[in-house]
Formats: structure tokens, C-alpha cells, sequence
């Protein structure tokens, strides 16, 4: 269970470019759910997933991760709980070390890292298995560096990457919208399997509205730092990209609405 | 040139990789542009050397001056990671502070090793070769060892989180990896080796000097540069074993050029030598790169 409560993020405060990124935002997510967050750019997406991640420290409310509050926890801290894809895809992943070198990175989160052998027989054997999911045939490629993939191979290996420990939480954001249409179908395909094979609780960022409705059994609307939607289960399952557009436009006519009441 | 000088080249070659493995751990593993070595160098040569002439035992000796020398590297990843000083100030800082610290060891500007027992004097009577020969020979010991534990520290996990740090530091959070005890891990670990090559350099020349460490950084990037122009960067190992070919490397083209009379280079232009053909490695690779692009494009267009 993730929960974030009332969590309020401010960047560069009290200057000209001030930004009150999240303002009181609630979200908690049972385990085992795939929620998709969708919002238009500056809604407080990326930010929210960032301070699960612990990349971002909140200005006032709590994260806890199954009871557990590790709003103070520092991302190295908190990664034993939280695994994430990031959206570029150079991001997620050292172009200098080999793709085998990268696993074993990956397969380090959440423990203490000693002065072991870091790629292993074992582990070879372990990540060969892995990345043969992929279909991409780059099991033989294990010891060529990550730098000579493409974007959409870096990616899928990223996937890999972050599911290859045990977390509480899996953070994707906007993992696809880098990649060609073509790829970025793979790469979701993928997500589904991996999320689906281990029941893992999943926060999916994207920015269409089509994925998000496709993906997951939640979704939730973020505007100007709140979630002003929340929709699961019948609700969700008849509902179209006009529908969400249309509740969208309703939701920012409200805001409008009362802004001109504040005023007035 | 004689055998002599040619071996010499060797030895301050194969004494200056060890320099070159230090800075490719600051300035290529962990992007960490660290000027510290400049001091620690001579920190290493210092303080083995007062505590030769103080009857200490010289391999107990160099490894205080290794110590001392991670300490001075601590200092500067400190004031980068905790304080937030930027890297390359941060050394400076240091090297500047290590100055006077090392006349504080010292006492005085140098320190004399004459006739003292060294590292090299216990294999000078075991191994049965004039001494010209002996000290290369254990030199190219040291490095094979440091070589071998050096590449074993960087496949550990704790080493590619080192790698990962300085490649991708976000990354490297996200997964687990404490990017700042890294970097001072790494710096210390780096200035350590430097300062050993700093302990070994006094016992091999006779004495420490507070002016040694004057350039040390260009002469181990100049290694560094070369190695990776001559030899592969495909692997870690390569890579590192490729700063100790091009230092070699180095050592030996500054030998043949000094030994050329018709040059009429001399042993004071050494350091000008050396920031030019530092120059010329770092600008050269993108410069032939150019030409091969514009020649592409000209068939491109034909």
C-alpha cells in the first residue's frame, strides 16, 4: 500500500518562477493496482512520481510505503522499495557499462553492495533468461555496452532492469512517449506482461489519454496539483477518450469558475 | 640512448602509471576533474620520507603515505559532495591547503633519503642484476599488483556502482547506489595511489621535495590520453592497463626527444612539452574526425 497525503511541493519559492508544483495531493494505491495518471503538462504529473521516487523532497505531507514513512528517505534509501523506468531512455541506463554490467547494477537495488564478483556465472545465467523474454535476441549480446542499442532496446532493458529485484512500487514515467509508435506498442506490451507476471503495484505517467485507459485498472487525473479524477472499476471500463476529454474540460471549466467566485 | 636511460625512462614510466590510474579513477570513472594529486604526490614522498629517517620500516612508511593520501582526497570529495564546492575548485583548495601541510611534515622544503633503507634495498640484494635493473623490475611488480586488485575492485558490485556514479548518477540512485560516499571513495582511493607512487618516487630519487608535485596531473592525464589513443578502451581492464602502456609510452618519446640534439629540446621544456602534446591528444581525435566527416559529405555530394 503507497500512500501520499496531502503532499504540498513549491519550486523556486518566493521568486518570480514561483511554482506550486503539488498542491495537497492524495493518492493511495492498494497493492498489486496498475494506476495510469494522466494530466496536462505542468498538472503536477512528474512531480508526484518523483517525490515517490524520493528524487523530489516534499515541502509538507507524508509518503508511506506500506506503513512505513519514508518521507525523509533519500532516493539510494528509498530504491529498495521503489523501482523506476525513467522516459529517456539514455536515463534509466549506463551507455558506457555492458548490458550484463547494467543487470547486475539492477539486480543490486535493495541490497549492500560488496567488493563480490558483480557479474557471476550465475547471474549470467539469470540475466540470459531474462532478456530472452525480450525477444530481441540480445541474450547474445550481453557483453556489448549498453551505448550501441537503440532507444526503444534500452528501454525494454531498462524494464527488465527495474523488475528484476523485488519493490514495493514500479515508477514508469512516460516510459514510451520517446520511442516510434511501433516501439512504444512493444515496450507497453512488455510492461503489461511483467506487471501482470509479478502483481506488481504500478504507477504508469503518460501524457495519452488512450493509454491510459487502455493500461491498468485505475486511473487518476491530476490538475494544477490535485487529483481531480479518479475512476476504476465499471466506471472506468465504458469509458472513452471523449468521455475523460469531456470530464477533463469540465474539471478546468470548474477551476475557472471558481477562481472568477475568489475574485469577484 | 643508453641502457641506462632507457631503463630509466621505464622506471619513471612504469612509477608514473601508478599516477595514471589514480587520475583515470578521478577524471574518467568518476568525471571528477581533481587537481588534489598535485599535492598529494608530494604529501606521499614527504611523509614516507620523515618517517624513513625516523627508523620506521619503509614498506610500514609507504603505506602511512598511502593513508595520508586518501585523507587529502577525502578532504576534496568532502567539500564537493557535503559542502558543495565545485569539484575542480575543491581539489584546488586542497592542493593549495597541502602545500603548507606538507612543509608542516616535513619542517623543511625537502628531505633528504641518502643511504637510508627503502622498499627497493631488501630485493636489491635478492635479485642478482645491477641496480638499474632492480628497480623497474619491482616497480613492474607493484603495478601488476596494484593492476590486478584494481581490476578486481571494479567488476565488484561496489566498483560498477563507482562506474555507475560517474556515468549516470541519477541512475545510480535510483538504483541504491550512494553516489556521494562513492565519489569519496573513489577520490581517496585515487589520491592513495597517487601518494604511494609519491612514497616510492622519494625513496627511488633520494629525498622528497616540496616543488615534485608541480604538473603531476598533466603527466598522468598526458598517460592517461595516450593510452587511450594507443590502446583499446573496449574493456575496463584494457583501459586500465592502457594508462600504464601510455605512460610508458609517454616516458620514452620524452626520452627520445630529449636525447635528440637536432630538437635542441632541453630538460627544463619538459612541462611544455608535455601541455602541448596534452593539447594536441585532446584536440586531434575530433580534428581527424572533421576530416573524415567532410570527406564523407564530399563523396556524399558527387
Amino acid at each position: 500500500m503507497i500512500e501520499a497525503k496531502d503532499i504540498h511541493v513549491v519550486f523556486n519559492p518566493g521568486t518570480a518562477i514561483e511554482n506550486k508544483a503539488l498542491r495537497g495531493l492524495n493518492l493511495s494505491i492498494p497493492q498489486s493496482q496498475f494506476v495510469t495518471v494522466i494530466g496536462s503538462n505542468g498538472a503536477g504529473k512528474s512531480t508526484i512520481l518523483n517525490v515517490l521516487a524520493g528524487e523530489t523532497r516534499v515541502d509538507a505531507g507524508s509518503v508511506k510505503i506500506d506503513e512505513e514513512n519514508v518521507t525523509d528517505w533519500a532516493t539510494d534509501r528509498r530504491s529498495s522499495l521503489v523501482a523506476r523506468v525513467f522516459q529517456d531512455p539514455m536515463a534509466g541506463t549506463c551507455e558506457s557499462l555492458t548490458i550484463e554490467e547494467n543487470l547486475a547494477l539492477a539486480m543490486g537495488r535493495g541490497t549492500k553492495r560488496g567488493f563480490g564478483h558483480a557479474v557471476t556465472t550465475e547471474r549470467k545465467e539469470i540475466f540470459c533468461e531474462k532478456i530472452k523474454v525480450l525477444g530481441l535476441g540480445l541474450e547474445n549480446r550481453l557483453e556489448d555496452k549498453m551505448g550501441l542499442l537503440s532507444g526503444g532496446q534500452r528501454q525494454a532493458v531498462s524494464l527488465v532492469m527495474a523488475t528484476l529485484n523485488p519493490m514495493k512500487i514500479l515508477l514508469l514515467d512516460e516510459h514510451t512517449a520517446a520511442l516510434d509508435p511501433k516501439t512504444a506498442a512493444f515496450v507497453l506490451e512488455l510492461t503489461e506482461m511483467l506487471v501482470q507476471e509479478g502483481q506488481l503495484t504500478t504507477m504508469m505517467v503518460t501524457h495519452s489519454m488512450r493509454q491510459a485507459l487502455d493500461h491498468g485498472q485505475r486511473t487518476v487525473m491530476l490538475h494544477e496539483g490535485r487529483v481531480v479524477l479518479d475512476v476504476e472499476g465499471d466506471q472506468r471500463k465504458g469509458m472513452k477518450v471523449e468521455d475523460l476529454l469531456h470530464m477533463f474540460e469540465k474539471v478546468r471549466g470548474q477551476e475557472i469558475d471558481d477562481d472568477k467566485l475568489l475574485l469577484g | 640512448m643508453s641502457l641506462i636511460a632507457f631503463l630509466g625512462a621505464i622506471e619513471t614510466g612504469l612509477l608514473f602509471g601508478i599516477v595514471a590510474l589514480g587520475v583515470f579513477i578521478s577524471f574518467r570513472i568518476l568525471d571528477f576533474p581533481d587537481l588534489t594529486v598535485d599535492g598529494s604526490l608530494p604529501m606521499g614522498a614527504a611523509t614516507s620520507a620523515m618517517l624513513i629517517v625516523n627508523g620506521v620500516n619503509p614498506f610500514v612508511a609507504c603505506l602511512c603515505a598511502i593513508i595520508a593520501g586518501a585523507g587529502a582526497g577525502l578532504v576534496t570529495a568532502w567539500l564537493n559532495v557535503r559542502l558543495g564546492i565545485l569539484h575542480l575548485l575543491a581539489s584546488i583548495l586542497t592542493m593549495i591547503a597541502l602545500y603548507s601541510v606538507n612543509l608542516r611534515i616535513m619542517g623543511k622544503p625537502n628531505q633528504a633519503l641518502l643511504g637510508e633503507e627503502t622498499v627497493f634495498t631488501p630485493f636489491e640484494a635478492m635479485i642478482d642484476l645491477p641496480y638499474y635493473w632492480v628497480t623497474p623490475l619491482v616497480l613492474l611488480g607493484i603495478i601488476l599488483i596494484i593492476l590486478v586488485l584494481l581490476n578486481l575492485f571494479l567488476s565488484s558490485e561496489l566498483g560498477l556502482g563507482m562506474r555507475a556514479t560517474g556515468v549516470n548518477a541519477r541512475m545510480a540512485s535510483a538504483q541504491g547506489i550512494k553516489t556521494g560516499k562513492m565519489k569519496m571513495m573513489g577520490i581517496a582511493l585515487s589520491n592513495g595511489m597517487v601518494a604511494l607512487a609519491g612514497a616510492l618516487f622519494a625513496q627511488i630519487q633520494g629525498g622528497a621535495d616540496i616543488s615534485m608535485g608541480v604538473g603531476v596531473i598533466v603527466v598522468g592525464l598526458a598517460a592517461v590520453i595516450l593510452g587511450e589513443a594507443t590502446f583499446s578502451t573496449r574493456t575496463i581492464i584494457l583501459a586500465t592497463v592502457g594508462c600504464v602502456v601510455g605512460s610508458i609510452l609517454y616516458r620514452v618519446v620524452v626520452a627520445l626527444a630529449l636525447n635528440a640534439d637536432f630538437i635542441g629540446l632541453q630538460a627544463q621544456d619538459l612541462k611544455l612539452v608535455t601541455a602541448v602534446l596534452v593539447v594536441l591528444a585532446m584536440t586531434l581525435p575530433g580534428a581527424r574526425q572533421k576530416m573524415a566527416k567532410r570527406k564523407l559529405v564530399k563523396g556524399a555530394l558527387k
